[in-house]
């Protein structure tokens, strides 16, 4: 220690005085700093962290609107919701296996896994939630609907193992009666992928179900009604603390349809057995009293997602039950429209009251060898136009139209809507075909022949219609020109009880013709029904007066040979057709029938269907079964509402829906 | 007067207590046990606990006071040569938690790198104080070893956050030792070059992956970086004036992670805005400045080094802490001094200030009774 240099106290005090200074100015210094950066995120940045804190602790839980019921022109409920117990997840909820705190999609797996094996869940559903999952973080998430009893209780035991699990009591929806009218009601399913792309996210917030086709897709926006919500204040694991403010949901509108569903039931035991369409309508206002398809099918289980096997058996049925027949079949019109046809004439000038031709059983084209045949091949001999009519003659009809030619035949068909969607409002409806030189030449490369024409003016040949088309054209003779277009809904009631949205008429020209034109062709229809008609059996002790026509549309064409309905295959056989309306002088109902395949003609098979129906709704006789108005609604309350002359704009999402001809299931 | 009270040989200890000090941590420890209160959700317990930690701590600041300087110095090697033997048999037979070995159970679990913190500038100070100051070359050198053996063997454990404190509690001895500026300046200079060198050449993937969220905290915002966020949130949110006590949101809604203790600064960013943070800080400079300021009264060098040092690391925990929490530095998990909850934090932090009141050059001590 001898080598040690000499310690100086005051030097050491002085040195460390110097080194004490020199710290504490560098120790305010970054002190200041941190008061800086504070300064930045309180006062600088401080609008930022506010808004960021307050999306934090508030979380708005959505509360979905009831959908609304759907009744018949009586009141008689044709859709309504029942409560369920249904499974949701909230994904990011449901714990995780690394216990960071995140759920990641591997553990969304995992406990997908795990409820299995606790509630059944079908793969369909499994994958339907994993899509929904990978969206909605915080929302709950349907991945089971219509828990039993025993699986409800099956969770409640194993609870704590599900944390994000919760079983809800949701409305849904059901179709009490089955499968009648399942095709105007159609159905709602889950909302899927495609759905997502198109609605407002912020209305369907915490909606699972959505319209998928016929009235329930068309007035989907009037059905749904508006979400409400909660805005809750929550912590950082969702947990609730405490409500700040809440918007009650308002309900969608409830829906009253002009269809007679007593009549619609009517109409369909009538076809029972058969494949067919039938539509009713009230000539008077356009409003659609039935519309049958047969087969029908069950929309019930359409609503949580439609089982594989249900799916396929009514997919590949022959009968096609999911094809709307009476909106997108489209069949050759045959005779029905003969009427119509003669009406055109008149106006035209190519036939007048009293012009007559005369039919040898056949009609050849001038300079042709070709022989246009007449149904009755010993021919009709001299016929005038209502002669033709009640006869049915197809020869007066192909000099008619030939003469006319195609370019006029095809306007004035038009006019009766035909080629054209009627504008009904439900999605899917097929425009038919009313053909054209230029249609012909740009689809089949072809021109057009005289030939053509002189088919076309018997409803055969390229011209193609729907049964809707078939009931509008004959409410525009019922109503001697007044066109209506065809509507289903046919008024609405609130939930706010508010006034009624007004639903604007849309015009439609009338079509104008002299009034003995219009006396001449109906006297025509009204001779169909009598003795000497085609339909003189259907039309028999009628106690009111009914217009008609008979129509034949041919399936399979037979070169010269006969046919015989017994012996062809069924697949093979004509369809039968009839149109007409009653009472004739005051006319109340307008019908159109169409029986595929039948075994008899429009006048043996098809008239006496429509004349049934006539008899049943205009004595209003539908038996002791008849359904009854629901309790819901009041009597007074149906005479008060206004009618719907027209129909409101297809949404956006049923006019994407029309373009897709089939129809769709929420389903693969 | 209370004195007549007091049996005379507390008076007497307690003449030894520097009253502006105390009176100045008493504030602090106020504001802290307010901000506990609401950070804990309300939970009294909680804030018992901790008045029990002060108080245990405020027993140890008073015994710690009648400590001379010399005594302590005589007992510096012997603590620091224990703390290493400890040390190492952590490493040896020591208990695992959360994967980091950092505990030797002897009945209970104790913390021997919690020794170091103290142990380390005390020997280090214990070396210079034999040697002419400003240190030579050679000494500064056994100086850094003495840092370093400790610093190495707890960061090993792996507790990089306690291996930095230790470390930085010894280089700060060293500073006020008089460590040449030129010195200083050119270890400040290495290690800046080394510093990216090692991490470009010297480091696997995985371990510069995780000085990158060390410095980088935002870029893992599912993990650490979501406290930062969340902090941030909770500071920015708050304003000028706060949201008053016990109404912040961000903490009382479960937001704010680790928010009694490590975190406890935005709660109370949160609940009294800027005007609480120039309050707080206030109190902090003013505890740092009466520090630095008894340590310069200290009987010899030993008791100014020892003291300086100490000082020193106090606002070192500060600045590490509120750096954090307000998104300036990375993560290391240093409490918010004398704020945060906890038990040893508390204890050998009112421990050191009576280490640095024990220190004080020693006058007229009877003369109050005469």
């Amino acid at each position: 220690m001898s080598d040690r240099p000499i310690k100086l106290e005051r030097d050491e005090q002085h040195m460390f005085n110097v080194r004490a200074i020199v710290a504490g100015i560098f120790i305010l210094f970054a002190l200041l700093g941190i008061l800086g950066r504070v300064y930045q995120l309180q006062v600088s940045e401080h609008a930022k962290y506010s808004e960021l804190s307050r999306q934090h602790y508030q979380k708005r839980i959505p509360i979905p609107p009831n959908r609304g019921q759907i009744y018949d022109r009586n009141g008689v409920l044709l859709a309504d919701s029942h409560t369920q117990y249904v499974l949701e997840v909230v994904r990011d909820n449901i714990g995780d296996e690394n216990a960071d705190g995140k759920s990641t999609l591997a553990d969304v797996d995992i406990f997908v896994e795990r409820l299995g094996s606790i509630i059944p869940l079908a793969e369909k559903d499994v994958r339907l939630f994993k899509t929904q999952a990978r969206r909605f973080k915080y929302q709950p998430i349907l991945i089971r609907g219509n828990l039993t009893e025993e699986e409800y209780a099956a969770w409640a035991v194993n609870r704590p193992r599900f944390p994000g699990a919760r079983v809800e009591v949701r409305m849904e929806r059901y179709y009490p009666l089955v499968k009648t009218a399942s095709h105007v009601i159609g159905y709602v399913g889950r909302i899927d992928a495609r759905d997502l792309e198109t609605l407002n996210k912020d209305e369907y917030i915490g909606t699972t179900h959505i319209g998928k086709t016929g009235i329930e897709a068309f007035h989907e926006n009037r059905l749904h009604g508006q979400a409400g919500y909660q805005l809750i204040e929550v912590d950082a694991h969702g947990k609730k603390q405490s409500l700040l403010s809440k918007k009650d949901p308002v309900g969608g509108q409830e829906l009253f349809l002009g269809l007679d569903i007593n009549l619609q039931i009517f109409a369909e035991s009538l076809l029972k057995n058969e494949r067919g369409a039938i539509v009713a309508m009230d000539p008077s206002n356009g409003e659609v009293l039935a519309l049958a398809s047969v087969p029908t099918f069950d929309p019930n289980l359409f609503i949580n997602g439609i089982s594989q096997k249900d799916y396929t058996a009514l997919r590949e049925d022959p009968d096609r039950p999911l094809f709307n027949r009476a909106l997108q079949g489209t069949y050759p019109p045959g005779s029905t429209i003969k009427p119509m046809v003669g009406v055109a004439g008149l106006i035209e000038g190519v036939v007048t009251p009293g012009s007559r031709v005369y039919d040898p059983g056949f009609f050849r084209l001038p300079g042709q060898k070709h022989a246009f045949r007449c149904w009755n091949k010993s021919g009709h001999g001299s016929v005038d136009l209502k002669y033709s009519i009640q006869q049915s003659c197809d020869t007066y009809f192909y000099d008619l139209a030939y003469r006319m030619g195609i370019d006029r035949f095809s306007t004035a068909m038009r006019r009766f809507g035909f080629g054209e969607k009627t504008g009904i409002d439900l999605p899917s409806e097929a425009s038919g075909l009313m053909p054209t030189k230029e249609w012909k030449e740009k689809r089949h490369k072809r021109d057009w022949f005289p030939g053509d024409t002189v088919n076309i003016g018997i409803g055969q040949g390229y011209w193609l219609a729907t049964p809707l088309q078939l009931a509008h054209a004959t409410t525009i003779m019922a109503n001697r020109g007044v066109r209506l277009k065809p509507h289903v809904l046919r008024g609405v009631r609130t939930a706010r009880n508010q006034e009624e949205s007004v639903l604007k008429p849309e015009p439609f020209p009338t079509l104008e013709a002299k009034d003995n034109y219009w006396n001449l062709t109906i006297q025509g229809m009204e001779n169909v029904m009598r003795p000497g008609g085609t339909a003189r059996a259907a039309g028999a002790g009628a106690s009111y007066r009914i217009a008609g026509k008979t129509g034949t549309a041919q399936v399979f064409g037979l070169a010269g040979g006969k046919y015989n309905a017994g012996r062809i295959a069924k697949r093979l056989r004509d369809h039968a057709l009839f149109v007409g309306f009653a009472p004739a002088d005051n006319p109340k109902i307008a019908v159109a029938v169409i029986v595929e395949n039948a075994m008899g003609g429009g006048g043996a098979t098809a008239a006496p269907i429509a004349r049934k129906l006539m008899d049943a709704y205009l004595n209003q006789a539908y038996g002791d079964n008849a359904l009854k108005p629901a309790g819901a609604v009041a009597q007074q309350e149906l005479e008060q509402m206004q009618p719907a002359t027209s129909v409101q704009e297809p949404t956006k999402k049923s006019k994407k829906q029309k373009k897709q001809k089939k129809q769709r299931v929420n389903s693969d | 007067m209370i004195s007549s009270l007091l049996p005379s040989w507390l008076i007497v200890a307690l003449q030894r207590v520097d009253a502006v000090l105390l009176a100045v941590l008493s504030l602090l420890v106020f504001l802290g046990l307010a901000t506990l209160y609401s950070a804990s959700d309300g939970n009294i317990e909680q804030v018992q606990r901790q008045i029990i930690h002060f108080s245990i701590g405020l027993g140890l600041l008073v015994i710690f006071s009648q400590i001379s300087s010399k005594t302590l110095r005589q007992w510096s090697v012997w603590l620091y040569g224990i703390g290493v033997v400890l040390l190492i048999l952590v490493l040896i037979i020591g208990v695992t938690k959360k994967g980091a070995t950092r505990w030797l159970y002897i009945g209970v679990d104790i913390q021997p790198a919690e020794i170091m913190k103290l142990a380390v500038p005390m020997m280090v100070a214990y070396y210079f104080s034999e040697k002419p100051l400003p240190p030579r070359f050679v000494d500064i050198v056994i100086a850094l070893l003495l840092v370093l053996v400790p610093m190495l063997l707890v960061m090993k454990q792996p507790d990089l956050g306690t291996s930095l404190l230790i470390a930085t509690s010894g280089f700060f001895v060293i500073y006020l030792a008089g460590m040449s500026w030129w010195l200083i300046g050119g270890a400040i200079a290495f290690v800046t070059v080394a510093a990216p060198l090692l991490y470009f050449f010297g480091m696997h993937d995985y371990q510069r992956r995780r000085v990158d969220t060390l410095l980088n905290p935002e870029s893992d915002l599912l993990g650490t970086g979501y406290h930062i966020y969340q902090s941030k949130i909770a500071i920015g949110s708050g304003g000028a004036y706060g949201k008053g006590w016990m109404q912040g949101d961000q903490a009382h809604l479960d937001f704010l992670p680790e928010r009694h203790t490590d975190f406890i600064f935005a709660v109370f960013g949160e609940e009294f805005g800027l005007v609480g943070n120039l309050i707080l800080m206030g109190l902090y400079i003013f505890i740092i400045w009466r520090g630095l300021y008894l340590a310069s009264k200290g009987e010899d060098t030993f008791a100014r080094l020892l003291g300086g040092s100490l000082s020193v690391s106090f606002f070192f925990y500060l600045f590490v802490n509120t750096g954090m929490v307000s998104g300036l530095l990375p993560v290391v998990g240093v409490p918010l001094p004398l704020v945060s909850y906890g038990g040893t934090s508390v204890v050998t932090l009112m421990m050191a200030f009576g280490i640095i009141m024990g220190m004080r050059k020693r006058k007229r001590i009877y003369q109050r009774d005469s």
